[in-house]
Protein backbone atom coordinates (compact mmCIF):
# COMPACT_ATOMS: atom_id res chain seq x y z
CA UNK A 1 0.00 0.00 0.00
CA UNK A 2 1.02 3.57 -0.53
CA UNK A 3 2.01 5.88 2.28
CA UNK A 4 -0.66 7.54 4.32
CA UNK A 5 -0.63 10.79 2.43
CA UNK A 6 -0.91 9.21 -1.03
CA UNK A 7 -3.58 6.87 0.34
CA UNK A 8 -5.46 9.92 1.46
CA UNK A 9 -5.18 11.44 -2.00
CA UNK A 10 -6.13 8.20 -3.79
CA UNK A 11 -9.13 7.85 -1.57
CA UNK A 12 -10.33 11.33 -2.33
CA UNK A 13 -9.85 10.96 -6.05
CA UNK A 14 -11.19 7.42 -6.51
CA UNK A 15 -14.09 7.12 -4.13
CA UNK A 16 -17.31 9.05 -4.00
CA UNK A 17 -18.39 10.01 -0.53
CA UNK A 18 -22.12 9.75 -0.10
CA UNK A 19 -24.72 8.64 -2.60
CA UNK A 20 -24.49 9.95 -6.14
CA UNK A 21 -28.25 9.37 -6.34
CA UNK A 22 -28.84 12.18 -3.84
CA UNK A 23 -26.70 14.77 -5.61
CA UNK A 24 -29.53 17.06 -6.59
CA UNK A 25 -27.35 19.30 -8.75
CA UNK A 26 -27.16 16.49 -11.31
CA UNK A 27 -30.93 15.98 -11.49
CA UNK A 28 -31.75 18.47 -14.27
CA UNK A 29 -29.10 16.93 -16.48
CA UNK A 30 -30.37 13.37 -15.96
CA UNK A 31 -34.01 14.34 -16.36
CA UNK A 32 -33.32 16.31 -19.52
CA UNK A 33 -31.45 13.49 -21.22
CA UNK A 34 -33.99 10.94 -20.05
CA UNK A 35 -36.84 12.92 -21.56
CA UNK A 36 -34.90 13.18 -24.81
CA UNK A 37 -34.31 9.42 -24.82
CA UNK A 38 -37.94 8.68 -23.96
CA UNK A 39 -39.14 10.85 -26.82
CA UNK A 40 -36.75 9.11 -29.20
CA UNK A 41 -37.92 5.68 -28.04
CA UNK A 42 -41.53 6.79 -28.25
CA UNK A 43 -41.08 7.86 -31.85
CA UNK A 44 -39.26 4.66 -32.76
CA UNK A 45 -41.97 2.56 -31.17
CA UNK A 46 -45.13 4.47 -31.96
CA UNK A 47 -44.23 5.61 -35.46
CA UNK A 48 -42.21 2.67 -36.78
CA UNK A 49 -42.20 -0.45 -34.68
CA UNK A 50 -45.79 -0.92 -33.59
CA UNK A 51 -47.51 -0.28 -36.95
CA UNK A 52 -44.95 -2.42 -38.71
CA UNK A 53 -45.18 -5.35 -36.31
CA UNK A 54 -48.96 -5.06 -36.22
CA UNK A 55 -49.10 -5.19 -40.04
CA UNK A 56 -46.69 -8.15 -40.10
CA UNK A 57 -48.76 -10.03 -37.54
CA UNK A 58 -51.95 -9.18 -39.44
CA UNK A 59 -50.41 -10.35 -42.69
CA UNK A 60 -49.25 -13.57 -41.08
CA UNK A 61 -52.72 -14.07 -39.69
CA UNK A 62 -54.17 -13.52 -43.16
CA UNK A 63 -51.70 -15.89 -44.79
CA UNK A 64 -52.40 -18.57 -42.24
CA UNK A 65 -56.15 -18.20 -42.57
CA UNK A 66 -55.75 -18.23 -46.37
CA UNK A 67 -53.86 -21.47 -46.15
CA UNK A 68 -56.43 -22.84 -43.76
CA UNK A 69 -59.30 -21.96 -46.07
CA UNK A 70 -57.37 -23.46 -48.97
CA UNK A 71 -56.91 -26.61 -46.99
CA UNK A 72 -60.63 -26.50 -46.24
CA UNK A 73 -61.31 -26.19 -49.98
CA UNK A 74 -59.04 -29.09 -50.76
CA UNK A 75 -60.72 -31.13 -48.10
CA UNK A 76 -64.19 -30.43 -49.49
CA UNK A 77 -62.90 -31.22 -52.99
CA UNK A 78 -61.57 -34.50 -51.74
CA UNK A 79 -64.90 -35.18 -50.12
CA UNK A 80 -66.73 -34.38 -53.36
CA UNK A 81 -64.42 -36.69 -55.29
CA UNK A 82 -65.02 -39.39 -52.78
CA UNK A 83 -68.78 -38.92 -53.06
CA UNK A 84 -68.55 -39.06 -56.87
CA UNK A 85 -66.48 -42.20 -56.62
CA UNK A 86 -69.05 -43.70 -54.27
CA UNK A 87 -71.95 -42.96 -56.65
CA UNK A 88 -70.00 -44.29 -59.62
CA UNK A 89 -69.26 -47.41 -57.68
CA UNK A 90 -72.91 -47.82 -56.71
CA UNK A 91 -74.01 -47.31 -60.34
CA UNK A 92 -71.49 -49.83 -61.57
CA UNK A 93 -72.64 -52.28 -58.98
CA UNK A 94 -76.28 -51.80 -59.95
CA UNK A 95 -75.39 -52.22 -63.65
CA UNK A 96 -73.51 -55.38 -62.88
CA UNK A 97 -76.45 -56.72 -60.93
CA UNK A 98 -78.83 -55.86 -63.75
CA UNK A 99 -76.65 -57.60 -66.31
CA UNK A 100 -76.30 -60.62 -64.08
CA UNK A 101 -80.07 -60.76 -63.60
CA UNK A 102 -80.68 -60.45 -67.33
CA UNK A 103 -78.24 -63.16 -68.13
CA UNK A 104 -79.73 -65.31 -65.49
CA UNK A 105 -83.20 -64.73 -66.86
CA UNK A 106 -82.08 -65.58 -70.40
CA UNK A 107 -80.37 -68.70 -69.24
CA UNK A 108 -83.45 -69.60 -67.25
CA UNK A 109 -85.57 -69.12 -70.32
CA UNK A 110 -83.34 -71.32 -72.42
CA UNK A 111 -83.26 -73.83 -69.67
CA UNK A 112 -87.03 -73.79 -69.34
CA UNK A 113 -87.37 -74.26 -73.07
CA UNK A 114 -84.95 -77.13 -73.07
CA UNK A 115 -86.69 -78.72 -70.10
CA UNK A 116 -90.08 -78.34 -71.72
CA UNK A 117 -88.76 -79.90 -74.90
CA UNK A 118 -87.18 -82.72 -72.98
CA UNK A 119 -90.40 -83.20 -71.05
CA UNK A 120 -92.38 -83.37 -74.27
CA UNK A 121 -89.98 -85.85 -75.76
CA UNK A 122 -90.08 -87.90 -72.65
CA UNK A 123 -93.87 -87.82 -72.65
CA UNK A 124 -93.99 -88.89 -76.32
CA UNK A 125 -91.53 -91.65 -75.72
CA UNK A 126 -93.38 -92.93 -72.68
CA UNK A 127 -96.72 -92.79 -74.51
CA UNK A 128 -95.20 -94.81 -77.32
CA UNK A 129 -93.76 -97.28 -74.87
CA UNK A 130 -97.07 -97.57 -73.08
CA UNK A 131 -98.76 -98.24 -76.34
CA UNK A 132 -96.19 -100.89 -77.15
CA UNK A 133 -96.61 -102.41 -73.72
CA UNK A 134 -100.38 -102.40 -74.09
CA UNK A 135 -100.09 -104.08 -77.50
CA UNK A 136 -97.66 -106.58 -76.10
CA UNK A 137 -99.92 -107.33 -73.14
CA UNK A 138 -102.99 -107.56 -75.44
CA UNK A 139 -101.09 -109.96 -77.70
CA UNK A 140 -100.05 -111.92 -74.67
CA UNK A 141 -103.65 -112.12 -73.46
CA UNK A 142 -104.75 -113.25 -76.90
CA UNK A 143 -102.06 -115.90 -76.95
CA UNK A 144 -103.01 -117.02 -73.46
CA UNK A 145 -106.63 -117.30 -74.57
CA UNK A 146 -105.68 -119.23 -77.61
CA UNK A 147 -103.41 -121.51 -75.64
CA UNK A 148 -106.03 -121.99 -72.96
CA UNK A 149 -108.76 -122.68 -75.50
CA UNK A 150 -106.67 -125.15 -77.44
CA UNK A 151 -105.35 -126.76 -74.27
CA UNK A 152 -108.85 -127.00 -72.84
CA UNK A 153 -110.15 -128.42 -76.19
CA UNK A 154 -107.37 -130.97 -76.30
CA UNK A 155 -107.99 -132.02 -72.69
CA UNK A 156 -111.71 -132.29 -73.33
CA UNK A 157 -111.24 -134.29 -76.49
CA UNK A 158 -108.96 -136.62 -74.64
CA UNK A 159 -111.26 -137.09 -71.62
CA UNK A 160 -114.70 -136.72 -73.13
CA UNK A 161 -114.62 -136.85 -76.88
CA UNK A 162 -118.37 -136.82 -76.96
CA UNK A 163 -118.70 -133.53 -75.30
CA UNK A 164 -116.10 -131.89 -77.32
CA UNK A 165 -117.45 -128.66 -78.63
CA UNK A 166 -115.11 -125.95 -79.68
CA UNK A 167 -117.50 -123.04 -79.22
CA UNK A 168 -118.44 -124.05 -75.71
CA UNK A 169 -114.81 -124.38 -74.72
CA UNK A 170 -114.03 -120.96 -76.04
CA UNK A 171 -116.94 -119.45 -74.15
CA UNK A 172 -115.90 -121.18 -70.94
CA UNK A 173 -112.32 -119.98 -71.30
CA UNK A 174 -113.49 -116.46 -71.91
CA UNK A 175 -115.76 -116.69 -68.91
CA UNK A 176 -113.01 -117.98 -66.65
CA UNK A 177 -110.54 -115.40 -67.87
CA UNK A 178 -112.91 -112.60 -67.09
CA UNK A 179 -113.56 -113.97 -63.63
CA UNK B 1 -7.59 0.88 24.83
CA UNK B 2 -8.84 4.22 23.85
CA UNK B 3 -11.68 4.31 21.39
CA UNK B 4 -11.50 7.17 18.97
CA UNK B 5 -13.85 8.25 16.24
CA UNK B 6 -17.13 9.87 15.51
CA UNK B 7 -19.97 8.68 17.71
CA UNK B 8 -22.59 9.80 15.20
CA UNK B 9 -20.94 7.79 12.50
CA UNK B 10 -20.82 4.70 14.69
CA UNK B 11 -24.51 5.07 15.43
CA UNK B 12 -25.25 5.47 11.73
CA UNK B 13 -23.36 2.32 10.84
CA UNK B 14 -25.03 0.29 13.60
CA UNK B 15 -28.36 1.63 12.44
CA UNK B 16 -27.55 0.65 8.88
CA UNK B 17 -26.83 -2.88 10.00
CA UNK B 18 -30.06 -3.03 11.95
CA UNK B 19 -32.00 -1.65 9.00
CA UNK B 20 -30.73 -4.52 6.87
CA UNK B 21 -32.64 -6.98 9.07
CA UNK B 22 -35.76 -5.59 7.43
CA UNK B 23 -34.73 -7.26 4.22
CA UNK B 24 -35.15 -10.62 5.93
CA UNK B 25 -38.80 -9.79 6.37
CA UNK B 26 -39.10 -9.06 2.66
CA UNK B 27 -37.39 -12.36 1.91
CA UNK B 28 -39.93 -14.21 4.06
CA UNK B 29 -42.76 -12.32 2.37
CA UNK B 30 -41.54 -13.11 -1.14
CA UNK B 31 -41.04 -16.74 -0.20
CA UNK B 32 -44.55 -16.84 1.18
CA UNK B 33 -46.05 -15.40 -1.99
CA UNK B 34 -44.19 -17.75 -4.32
CA UNK B 35 -44.69 -20.79 -2.10
CA UNK B 36 -48.41 -20.25 -1.88
CA UNK B 37 -48.58 -19.62 -5.59
CA UNK B 38 -46.75 -22.87 -6.22
CA UNK B 39 -48.90 -24.94 -3.88
CA UNK B 40 -52.01 -23.48 -5.48
CA UNK B 41 -50.58 -24.09 -8.93
CA UNK B 42 -49.86 -27.72 -8.15
CA UNK B 43 -53.40 -28.22 -6.94
CA UNK B 44 -54.92 -26.62 -9.99
CA UNK B 45 -52.33 -26.34 -12.77
CA UNK B 46 -54.94 -25.22 -15.28
CA UNK B 47 -55.51 -21.95 -13.44
CA UNK B 48 -51.83 -21.28 -12.73
CA UNK B 49 -50.98 -19.55 -15.99
CA UNK B 50 -53.48 -16.77 -15.52
CA UNK B 51 -52.23 -15.91 -12.06
CA UNK B 52 -48.53 -15.47 -12.84
CA UNK B 53 -48.96 -11.73 -13.28
CA UNK B 54 -50.74 -11.50 -9.95
CA UNK B 55 -47.88 -13.39 -8.33
CA UNK B 56 -45.37 -10.94 -9.75
CA UNK B 57 -47.40 -8.01 -8.48
CA UNK B 58 -47.43 -9.62 -5.03
CA UNK B 59 -43.69 -10.20 -5.20
CA UNK B 60 -43.15 -6.60 -6.22
CA UNK B 61 -45.21 -5.25 -3.32
CA UNK B 62 -43.51 -7.33 -0.66
CA UNK B 63 -40.08 -6.86 -2.17
CA UNK B 64 -40.48 -3.08 -2.23
CA UNK B 65 -40.52 -3.01 1.56
CA UNK B 66 -37.22 -4.88 1.71
CA UNK B 67 -35.80 -2.40 -0.75
CA UNK B 68 -37.00 0.41 1.52
CA UNK B 69 -35.02 -0.99 4.44
CA UNK B 70 -32.01 -1.42 2.21
CA UNK B 71 -32.42 2.19 1.16
CA UNK B 72 -32.56 3.28 4.79
CA UNK B 73 -29.30 1.43 5.36
CA UNK B 74 -27.69 3.10 2.37
CA UNK B 75 -28.90 6.52 3.48
CA UNK B 76 -27.46 5.97 6.94
CA UNK B 77 -24.14 4.89 5.50
CA UNK B 78 -23.68 7.34 2.69
CA UNK B 79 -26.00 10.31 2.96
CA UNK B 80 -24.61 13.20 4.92
CA UNK C 1 -17.94 9.52 6.27
CA UNK C 2 -14.63 8.28 7.58
CA UNK C 3 -11.63 9.05 5.52
CA UNK C 4 -8.13 7.82 6.06
CA UNK C 5 -5.56 5.30 5.09
CA UNK C 6 -7.01 2.29 6.92
CA UNK C 7 -10.22 2.35 5.00
CA UNK C 8 -8.36 2.37 1.73
CA UNK C 9 -5.91 -0.32 2.66
CA UNK C 10 -8.31 -2.88 4.14
CA UNK C 11 -10.77 -3.41 1.34
CA UNK C 12 -10.66 -1.12 -1.62
CA UNK C 13 -14.40 -1.15 -2.08
CA UNK C 14 -16.22 1.81 -3.55
CA UNK C 15 -19.64 0.45 -4.45
CA UNK C 16 -21.08 3.89 -5.11
CA UNK C 17 -18.50 5.07 -7.62
CA UNK C 18 -20.23 3.38 -10.49
CA UNK C 19 -23.27 5.61 -10.06
CA UNK C 20 -21.41 8.90 -10.43
CA UNK C 21 -22.61 11.04 -13.31
CA UNK C 22 -19.57 12.34 -15.22
CA UNK C 23 -19.31 14.65 -18.17
CA UNK C 24 -18.23 12.84 -21.30
CA UNK C 25 -15.83 15.52 -22.50
CA UNK C 26 -13.30 17.52 -20.53
CA UNK C 27 -12.54 16.02 -17.14
CA UNK C 28 -12.28 19.34 -15.35
CA UNK C 29 -12.22 17.96 -11.82
CA UNK C 30 -9.64 15.77 -10.20
CA UNK C 31 -11.83 15.12 -7.16
CA UNK C 32 -14.69 12.79 -7.97
CA UNK C 33 -16.84 14.47 -5.34
CA UNK C 34 -16.95 17.70 -7.31
CA UNK C 35 -17.80 16.14 -10.64
CA UNK C 36 -21.55 16.15 -10.16
CA UNK C 37 -21.72 19.54 -8.47
CA UNK C 38 -21.75 21.86 -11.45
CA UNK C 39 -23.33 19.91 -14.26
CA UNK C 40 -25.34 22.03 -16.63
CA UNK C 41 -28.66 20.52 -17.74
CA UNK C 42 -27.40 20.12 -21.31
CA UNK C 43 -23.93 18.68 -20.59
CA UNK C 44 -23.47 15.34 -22.37
CA UNK C 45 -22.65 12.88 -19.60
CA UNK C 46 -22.36 9.12 -19.22
CA UNK C 47 -26.14 9.21 -18.72
CA UNK C 48 -26.40 10.58 -22.24
CA UNK C 49 -24.04 7.93 -23.55
CA UNK C 50 -25.86 4.98 -22.08
CA UNK C 51 -29.28 6.36 -22.90
CA UNK C 52 -28.03 6.80 -26.46
CA UNK C 53 -26.84 3.20 -26.53
CA UNK C 54 -30.21 2.04 -25.22
CA UNK C 55 -32.03 4.04 -27.91
CA UNK C 56 -29.67 2.64 -30.54
CA UNK C 57 -30.32 -0.92 -29.36
CA UNK C 58 -34.07 -0.37 -29.43
CA UNK C 59 -33.79 1.11 -32.91
CA UNK C 60 -31.67 -1.85 -33.98
CA UNK C 61 -34.17 -4.32 -32.63
CA UNK C 62 -37.35 -2.64 -33.82
CA UNK C 63 -36.31 -0.80 -36.98
CA UNK C 64 -33.51 -2.90 -38.45
CA UNK C 65 -34.81 -6.17 -37.02
CA UNK C 66 -38.28 -5.82 -38.51
CA UNK C 67 -37.09 -4.29 -41.79
CA UNK C 68 -37.78 -7.49 -43.69
CA UNK C 69 -41.46 -7.53 -42.65
CA UNK C 70 -41.19 -11.25 -43.32
CA UNK C 71 -44.15 -13.55 -42.87
CA UNK C 72 -41.67 -16.15 -41.65
CA UNK C 73 -39.64 -13.94 -39.29
CA UNK C 74 -35.91 -13.72 -38.84
CA UNK C 75 -34.49 -14.18 -35.35
CA UNK C 76 -34.42 -10.47 -34.51
CA UNK C 77 -37.85 -9.95 -35.92
CA UNK C 78 -39.30 -12.77 -33.88
CA UNK C 79 -37.75 -11.29 -30.73
CA UNK C 80 -39.39 -7.95 -31.56
CA UNK C 81 -42.69 -9.71 -32.20
CA UNK C 82 -42.41 -11.66 -28.96
CA UNK C 83 -41.92 -8.44 -26.98
CA UNK C 84 -44.84 -6.87 -28.84
CA UNK C 85 -47.22 -9.73 -28.07
CA UNK C 86 -45.93 -9.99 -24.49
CA UNK C 87 -46.66 -6.34 -23.68
CA UNK C 88 -49.91 -6.39 -25.61
CA UNK C 89 -51.18 -9.46 -23.76
CA UNK C 90 -50.13 -7.91 -20.47
CA UNK C 91 -52.20 -4.79 -21.18
CA UNK C 92 -55.20 -6.76 -22.42
CA UNK C 93 -55.09 -9.14 -19.45
CA UNK C 94 -55.02 -6.36 -16.88
CA UNK C 95 -56.89 -3.40 -18.34
CA UNK C 96 -58.93 -5.06 -21.08
CA UNK C 97 -59.18 -3.89 -24.68
CA UNK C 98 -59.64 -0.27 -23.60
CA UNK C 99 -56.08 -0.10 -22.38
CA UNK C 100 -54.71 -0.72 -25.87
CA UNK C 101 -55.00 3.03 -26.56
CA UNK C 102 -52.02 3.42 -24.23
CA UNK C 103 -50.05 0.58 -25.80
CA UNK C 104 -47.33 2.85 -27.32
CA UNK C 105 -46.71 4.62 -24.01
CA UNK C 106 -46.50 1.42 -22.00
CA UNK C 107 -44.33 -0.19 -24.63
CA UNK C 108 -42.01 2.84 -24.54
CA UNK C 109 -41.78 2.58 -20.77
CA UNK C 110 -41.10 -1.14 -20.87
CA UNK C 111 -38.44 -0.95 -23.57
CA UNK C 112 -36.72 2.00 -21.92
CA UNK C 113 -36.51 0.32 -18.52
CA UNK C 114 -35.61 -3.09 -19.93
CA UNK C 115 -32.75 -1.82 -22.05
CA UNK C 116 -31.44 0.62 -19.45
CA UNK C 117 -31.44 -2.20 -16.88
CA UNK C 118 -29.83 -4.83 -19.07
CA UNK C 119 -27.18 -2.49 -20.47
CA UNK C 120 -26.35 -1.50 -16.91
CA UNK C 121 -25.17 -5.04 -16.26
CA UNK C 122 -22.30 -4.68 -18.72
CA UNK C 123 -18.97 -4.19 -16.96
CA UNK C 124 -17.91 -0.51 -16.76
CA UNK C 125 -21.35 0.57 -17.88
CA UNK C 126 -23.61 3.07 -16.19
CA UNK C 127 -27.08 2.12 -14.99
CA UNK C 128 -29.43 4.96 -15.81
CA UNK C 129 -32.32 3.42 -13.90
CA UNK C 130 -30.35 3.21 -10.66
CA UNK C 131 -30.89 6.94 -10.20
CA UNK C 132 -33.87 8.19 -8.27
CA UNK C 133 -33.97 11.19 -10.59
CA UNK C 134 -34.79 8.93 -13.53
CA UNK C 135 -37.12 6.43 -11.88
CA UNK C 136 -38.78 9.19 -9.86
CA UNK C 137 -39.64 11.15 -12.99
CA UNK C 138 -40.99 7.99 -14.63
CA UNK C 139 -43.08 7.12 -11.58
CA UNK C 140 -44.39 10.66 -11.13
CA UNK C 141 -45.23 10.83 -14.82
CA UNK C 142 -47.19 7.57 -14.52
CA UNK C 143 -48.87 8.73 -11.32
CA UNK C 144 -49.90 12.13 -12.69
CA UNK C 145 -51.09 10.85 -16.04
CA UNK C 146 -53.09 8.04 -14.45
CA UNK C 147 -54.68 10.40 -11.93
CA UNK C 148 -55.54 12.98 -14.57
CA UNK C 149 -56.84 10.26 -16.88
CA UNK C 150 -58.99 8.89 -14.08
CA UNK C 151 -60.58 12.24 -13.38
CA UNK C 152 -61.04 13.09 -17.06
CA UNK C 153 -62.69 9.77 -17.88
CA UNK C 154 -64.73 9.24 -14.74
CA UNK C 155 -65.04 12.68 -13.16
CA UNK C 156 -65.92 12.49 -9.48
CA UNK C 157 -66.60 8.77 -9.75
CA UNK C 158 -62.86 8.25 -9.80
CA UNK C 159 -62.85 8.90 -6.05
CA UNK C 160 -64.75 5.65 -5.62
CA UNK C 161 -61.44 3.80 -5.58
CA UNK C 162 -60.96 5.22 -2.07
CA UNK C 163 -64.47 4.32 -0.89
CA UNK C 164 -64.70 0.56 -0.76
CA UNK C 165 -68.37 -0.36 -0.89
CA UNK C 166 -67.72 -4.03 -0.20
CA UNK C 167 -66.54 -3.20 3.33
CA UNK C 168 -68.89 -2.58 6.27
CA UNK C 169 -69.94 1.06 6.57
CA UNK C 170 -68.13 1.62 9.86
CA UNK C 171 -64.83 0.50 8.40
CA UNK C 172 -65.07 2.54 5.23
CA UNK C 173 -63.63 5.85 6.52
CA UNK C 174 -60.63 4.05 8.00
CA UNK C 175 -60.13 2.11 4.79
CA UNK C 176 -60.48 5.34 2.84
CA UNK C 177 -57.63 6.89 4.81
CA UNK C 178 -55.48 3.80 4.20
CA UNK C 179 -56.38 3.80 0.51
CA UNK C 180 -55.56 7.49 0.13
CA UNK C 181 -52.20 7.03 1.83
CA UNK C 182 -51.39 4.00 -0.28
CA UNK C 183 -52.46 5.89 -3.40
CA UNK C 184 -50.03 8.71 -2.70
CA UNK C 185 -47.25 6.30 -1.73
CA UNK C 186 -47.57 4.70 -5.15
CA UNK C 187 -45.06 6.91 -6.99
CA UNK C 188 -42.60 6.58 -4.12
CA UNK C 189 -42.68 2.80 -3.99
CA UNK C 190 -42.93 2.57 -7.76
CA UNK C 191 -39.74 4.55 -8.29
CA UNK C 192 -37.73 3.32 -5.31
CA UNK C 193 -38.51 -0.32 -6.14
CA UNK C 194 -36.85 0.02 -9.51
CA UNK C 195 -34.03 2.36 -8.49
CA UNK C 196 -33.30 0.52 -5.26
CA UNK C 197 -33.19 -2.87 -6.94
CA UNK C 198 -30.79 -1.63 -9.57
CA UNK C 199 -28.61 0.16 -7.05
CA UNK C 200 -28.58 -2.78 -4.62
CA UNK C 201 -27.72 -5.39 -7.22
CA UNK C 202 -24.91 -3.41 -8.76
CA UNK C 203 -23.51 -2.41 -5.38
CA UNK C 204 -23.50 -6.05 -4.26
CA UNK C 205 -21.61 -7.09 -7.38
CA UNK C 206 -19.14 -4.28 -6.75
CA UNK C 207 -18.66 -5.28 -3.10
CA UNK C 208 -17.87 -8.86 -4.07
CA UNK C 209 -15.50 -7.56 -6.74
CA UNK C 210 -13.74 -5.58 -4.00
CA UNK C 211 -13.36 -8.78 -1.95
CA UNK C 212 -11.90 -10.51 -4.98
CA UNK C 213 -9.37 -7.73 -5.41
CA UNK C 214 -8.26 -7.96 -1.79
CA UNK C 215 -8.03 -11.73 -1.46
CA UNK C 216 -5.48 -12.59 -4.14
CA UNK C 217 -5.56 -16.35 -4.80
CA UNK C 218 -8.52 -16.80 -2.47
CA UNK C 219 -10.50 -14.64 -4.90
CA UNK C 220 -12.09 -17.77 -6.39
CA UNK C 221 -14.85 -17.71 -3.78
CA UNK C 222 -15.94 -14.10 -4.37
CA UNK C 223 -15.70 -14.62 -8.13
CA UNK C 224 -18.08 -17.59 -7.91
CA UNK C 225 -20.30 -15.44 -5.74
CA UNK C 226 -20.19 -12.67 -8.35
CA UNK C 227 -21.25 -15.14 -11.00
CA UNK C 228 -24.19 -16.26 -8.87
CA UNK C 229 -25.22 -12.69 -8.04
CA UNK C 230 -24.81 -11.72 -11.68
CA UNK C 231 -27.16 -14.51 -12.72
CA UNK C 232 -29.66 -13.35 -10.13
CA UNK C 233 -29.25 -9.78 -11.37
CA UNK C 234 -30.01 -10.82 -14.95
CA UNK C 235 -33.27 -12.19 -13.63
CA UNK C 236 -33.94 -9.17 -11.42
CA UNK C 237 -33.42 -6.53 -14.11
CA UNK C 238 -35.90 -8.20 -16.44
CA UNK C 239 -38.41 -8.83 -13.66
CA UNK C 240 -38.13 -5.24 -12.45
CA UNK C 241 -38.84 -3.95 -15.95
CA UNK C 242 -41.82 -6.31 -16.08
CA UNK C 243 -43.00 -5.29 -12.60
CA UNK C 244 -42.75 -1.57 -13.34
CA UNK C 245 -44.78 -2.06 -16.50
CA UNK C 246 -47.36 -4.35 -14.95
CA UNK C 247 -47.88 -1.95 -12.04
CA UNK C 248 -48.36 0.84 -14.56
CA UNK C 249 -51.04 -1.34 -16.14
CA UNK C 250 -52.65 -1.94 -12.74
CA UNK C 251 -52.75 1.81 -12.02
CA UNK C 252 -54.11 2.43 -15.50
CA UNK C 253 -56.81 -0.14 -14.84
CA UNK C 254 -57.77 1.78 -11.69
CA UNK C 255 -58.14 4.90 -13.79
CA UNK C 256 -60.17 3.16 -16.50
CA UNK C 257 -62.41 1.09 -14.21
CA UNK C 258 -62.47 2.76 -10.77
CA UNK C 259 -65.32 0.58 -9.49
CA UNK C 260 -63.03 -2.49 -9.72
Amino acid sequence: MASETTGEVVHHVASYEGMPQLEFSAFPNQIFWMVVALLAIYFIIARVALPRIASVLQERHNVISDYLSQAEDFKSQAQEAEAAYETALAEARAEAQRIAAETKAEIQKDLDKAIAKADAEIAAKSAESEKAIAEISANALENVKEVATSTAGEILTALLPAAADDAAVAAAVAKRMKG
Amino acid sequence: MAVEGNLVEMGALIGAGLACTGMGGAAIGVGHVVGNYLSGALRNPAAAGGQTATMFIGIAFSEALGIFSFLVALLLMYAK
Amino acid sequence: MASGAEEVSAFNIHPMDQFVVKPLFGAGHTDINDVMKDLAWYTPTNVTLWLGIAVACIALLFVMGTRGRAVVPSRTQSVAEMIYTFVRNMIVDITGEEGLKFFPYIMTLFMFILFANVLGLLPYSFTVTSHIAVTGVLAIAVFLSVTILGFVRNGGKFLKIFWITEAPLALRPILAIIEIISYFVRPVSHSIRLGGNMMAGHAVVKVFAGFAGALGVGAVAPIVAIMAVYGLEMLVVVIQAYVFTILTCVYLNDALHPGH
